[in-house]
């Protein structure tokens, strides 16, 4: 009865009809011990089948997340810096004139405190002129010159 | 979207993947690769993964072109030298003799079958999808699925069964 069923399932089953359910009563038979003696080359193929199913992939899968710098942040950033800047420098911003004076009177008397050590010193630097009247003196060996252009002619 | 995420997603087809393609590319480390590149393909679309209606259906069709992509270019290369291989027949009786155990009979007879019906099968017979899902994967209709695969377990069965009687005859 059993045997009856089995060989009808393989026939269908050989035609492409059979369910998945009838497959897998086909695969529970053939993968008992004993199967009928005529259907015996159908075993290997069963057991091929629930064997093959049992192969696992097991190497390791890299998945890298993709951290993509985001540049839209950038200019928010530099945004808000310029911002707050300019809120802090207009609270300091308001002076009153005579404040504004002080500050061009303290400006100019430290440029006239420079400018009068500046020209101290030019005038040290000044007494580098004595050179000058020294390389004038030195220009009298230029004489020496004509005596030794005669000497060459004659020869 | 987070790895743990779409971990969950891939795990419960990840090793049909893999089987599928080591079904069409045979060799175990290529298989891998292959199943590599898919999910690697999957995790980086990982935006678009909910527009798609069924993450394991879209899989397998990626695997199937990935490996038939891999196979045409090994083809490409050289076929010539892996293919005499199959040509040489006094191979078969040394083989016959390595191959005692029927289910190697299977594997080798399975590398035989032309690709379309080693698809068939194994989505079918091994993974055990129904006919709609396999029709979705392959881009077939039904009934053509349902003749390929007659036909290639016929040929497993009439293979199978040569090599028994070639034993005892």
């Amino acid at each position: 009865m059993v045997l009856n069923n089995i060989e009808n399932l393989l026939e269908k089953y050989e035609n492409g009809e059979t369910s998945l359910k009838e497959e897998q009563q086909l695969k529970d038979y053939f993968s008992q011990e004993t199967v009928a003696p005529h259907l015996e080359m159908y075993k290997p193929i069963f057991c091929y089948f629930l064997e093959n199913q049992q192969e696992q992939f097991t190497k390791h899968l890299p998945l890298k997340t993709k951290k993509v710098f985001n540049y839209k942040w950038l200019s928010v950033a530099a945004v808000t810096v310029l911002m707050v800047g300019f809120y802090f420098n207009r609270e300091r911003g308001d002076f009153t004139t005579e404040e504004v004076q002080l500050a061009q009177q303290q400006v100019r008397e430290s440029l006239e405190l420079v400018s009068k050590h500046f020209n101290k010193g030019v005038s040290q630097v000044n007494y580098l002129g004595v050179i000058d009247k020294a390389g004038e003196q030195v220009a009298y060996l230029e004489e020496m010159n004509n005596p030794m252009g005669r000497i060459f002619k004659k020869n | 979207m987070t790895q743990k995420e779409f971990l969950n997603i891939v795990t419960p087809f990840k090793d049909k993947v893999f089987r599928l393609a080591k079904r069409l590319l045979v060799s175990t480390e290529e298989a891998e690769d292959a199943t590599q590149e898919v999910l690697i393909k999957l995790w980086n679309n990982k935006k678009r993964i909910g527009e798609y209606k069924n993450i394991e259906a879209f899989s397998m069709t990626m695997t199937k072109n990935f490996c038939f992509d891999k196979l045409k270019s090994k083809q490409a290369q050289n076929l010539k030298i892996v293919h005499s291989n199959y040509q040489d027949h006094n191979v078969a009786l040394q083989k016959q003799v390595e191959l005692n155990d029927s289910i190697d009979w299977v594997d080798r007879i399975m590398k035989e079958l032309p690709e379309q019906q080693k698809l068939v099968i194994q989505l079918r017979d091994i993974e055990q999808y129904d006919f709609k899902e396999i029709a979705k994967m392959l881009d077939m209709n039904e009934t053509a699925i349902r003749v390929t695969l007659s036909r290639a377990r016929k040929t497993i069965r009439e293979k199978l069964t040569k090599t028994h009687n070639y034993g005892v005859k």
